[in-house]
């Protein structure tokens, strides 16, 4: 596994980068951060309103009305992004529009979408989760090591 | 013929029988739409893959540039070009149609001007007499070969740049009435430690900055000699900071003869963050309007600098910087 | 109506800890969800992230980091049933619904829809 260290830079280097640095235009954190805000609160919220209209009309309770909820606000973000308009909201909402769960069903969908012509097996089915995939992966690695040690500390705890 | 150490001057100058820019529907709304000779109005143009459309603009950029000087694909002694896309396959495949002999290149966004160097170099030294230069990029293919997949929602930072889409060529020969190559600089690889695949216009800047003193050195002119000088894609960002580092070096251009052709191409409304990039940039700009300018006499003498980023995805997965180049070209009228 | 106003501003809090990942730690939106989910998850191990569910409802649950959470859920939620084996089989228990509900709507956006550029 690669060390990943940083390549030492010259005094040349070191000098054009804070020459350049003076040159570029900031990323506007503060402008981002209210609008992260707003489109990711207002994400949660249509889902806090889908847990509200699944537990109130149908027979789900709080916790298995989860399902259904994600469900929804998955098939609403692919249905942008196959629409071609995730990707603007997304241009403006950043963070906003990536961490919520509608993030991860467009890495699905735009992969998917994009990659048709490939094929549907190498392209559709072997692109889907190139975006997704470390997602999926550290979630679950993660699970489990904490699941290991929580099980293990449970377990040692009670003898 | 040699000149200084990495320039060419051509005693007998080449001369541009024709050239052609090919473009897609961003470009058709941008600012030179109207030196555009074929602009489509969706981004497959009736192919099924962005790769496909990419290569289909390539071929009729060099076809409409072999019918405007009258010539047939049969008479052209070498076909030089490259792209942005893995293998080449843009330029391979069109070359598959032309069936002229083939000199792949890759430069990555300098490639028009590498292409347009060699080519003069080809017909100059009896080599050739007639050859075609071409090169393309594509947004939906480079985004999605590089970036991500067009439909997904990564928030693109200020100092990011749009990649054109659409094709240039250039047809050289010996003699005729079009703009006359006069020299080239070969620029070799600068690497400023950028690793940004964002900010190219910053890790590109260095380059461009290096070729113009190797250019001015190897010729012994100074900037006043040409009445404009265009970098390739340096964006709003890196073609401010070209200009400083020029003025540091003690190279001043003056702002109105120093232009980048990512500025020229679209419209200050369009979402292009810092400007337009890709292979077509320099490409559609110079053989579309800079050449017709020259055409017209609008310019006398003009100097591009096509700047380049070499890097590729692996690369900047395994934690490498991104090194970059750029080629000049003098084209007078 | 006091749980849509506490799940807007949750949600929008951990969306701003996302932004700030990305724009000032100049995070890929890759690394970003990768943190956020691995947060999750050792938040749910240690039982602080249901408290948080329980408290702002979706503001919660619908970002990524309660993807984490659930998955830690569903491997000790095994594991009480059937021993520690039950950390490995009982991971995708929670998140079952959601995954596939992604990969078949992608794979039928990929039949229908083509990219815009």
């Amino acid at each position: 596994m690669s060390k990943g260290k940083k390549k030492k830079l010259t005094p040349v280097q070191r000098e054009y980068q804070a020459f350049a640095a003076q040159r570029e235009p900031r990323r506007p954190l503060l402008t981002n951060c209210l609008r992260a805000f707003l489109v990711g609160g207002i994400i949660c919220t249509i889902g806090q309103g889908f847990q509200w209209f699944y537990t109130t009309y149908f027979n789900f309770d709080r916790v298995t009305a989860g399902s259904p909820t994600a469900a929804s606000m998955i098939i609403i973000a692919v249905l942008l992004t196959g629409l071609g308009v995730y990707d603007h909201i997304a241009q403006w909402g950043g963070g906003g529009t990536i961490v919520p769960v509608t993030g991860f069903a467009n890495t699905l969908a735009s992969a998917a979408i994009e990659h048709r012509s490939e094929g549907f097996v190498l392209g559709v089915g072997g692109n889907m989760f190139k975006i997704a995939g470390p997602v999926i992966t550290f979630g679950v690695f993660a699970a489990f090591v904490i699941g290991t040690i929580t099980v293990l500390i449970k377990t040692v705890g009670g003898m | 013929m040699l000149q200084g150490h990495q320039s060419w001057v051509f005693k007998t100058p080449p001369a541009v029988l024709s050239s052609a820019a090919v473009g897609g529907p961003f470009e058709a709304r941008g600012a030179l739409a109207e030196d555009f000779d074929l602009l489509h109005d969706d981004l497959y143009m009736g192919e099924s893959s962005f790769e496909k459309a990419e290569r289909k603009m390539l071929e009729e950029a060099c076809s409409k540039a072999l019918e405007k000087a009258g010539r047939k694909k049969e008479e052209v002694n070498f076909f030089l070009s490259g792209d942005l896309i893995n293998q080449i396959i843009s330029s391979s495949f069109a070359a598959r149609t032309l069936s002229i002999p083939y000199l792949g290149i890759f430069a990555a966004c300098s490639s028009s001007m590498e292409g347009l160097a060699l080519a003069s170099l080809l017909v100059d030294s009896g080599a050739a007499q007639l050859a075609l230069t071409a090169t393309s990029s594509h947004n939906g293919a480079v985004e999605k070969q590089f970036r991500y997949p067009t439909e997904y929602g990564a928030q693109k930072p200020p100092t990011a740049q749009w990649t054109v889409t659409g094709a240039g060529a250039a047809l050289i020969g010996r003699e005729g009435a079009g703009p006359k190559i006069t020299a080239a600089t070969i620029g070799r690889v600068v690497d400023m430690g950028i690793s940004d695949p964002y900010n190219l216009g910053t890790a590109m800047a260095p380059a461009a900055v290096d070729t113009l003193q190797a250019h001015f050195r190897d010729l012994g002119f100074d900037p006043s000699r040409y009445d404009l000088i265009v970098t390739g894609d340096l964006g709003r960002v890196g073609h401010q900071i070209a200009y400083d580092l020029l003025i540091k070096k003690g190279l001043e251009i003056p702002a109105d003869k120093f232009v980048d052709c990512g500025l020229l191409i679209y419209r200050e409304e369009q979402p292009v963050m810092a400007g337009g990039s890709g292979c077509a940039c320099s490409a559609t700009v110079t053989y579309g309007h800079l050449f017709n300018r020259l055409r017209r006499g609008e310019l006398q003498r003009l100097l591009v600098v096509a700047t380049g980023a070499l890097l590729s995805p692996l690369s900047y997965q395994q934690k490498e910087s991104i090194p970059c180049i750029a080629h000049a070209v003098a084209i007078e009228s | 109506m006091i749980k849509f106003l506490l799940a807007f501003i949750v949600g929008g809090l951990i969306c701003v800890i996302g932004q700030i990942l990305m724009d000032l730690f100049k995070m890929t939106p890759a690394h970003m969800t990768v943190t956020l989910v691995v947060a999750g998850a050792i938040l749910g191990g240690l039982g602080l992230y249901e408290p948080l569910i329980e408290f702002a409802g979706a503001g919660a649950s619908v970002p990524i980091s309660s993807f984490g959470n659930s998955l830690v859920k569903g491997a000790l939620a095994e594991a009480e049933r059937t021993g520690i084996v039950g950390v490995l089989t009982g991971i995708f228990e929670v998140t079952s619904a959601g995954i596939s509900a992604a990969i078949i709507f992608a794979f039928l956006a990929a039949l229908i829809f083509k990219a815009k550029g």
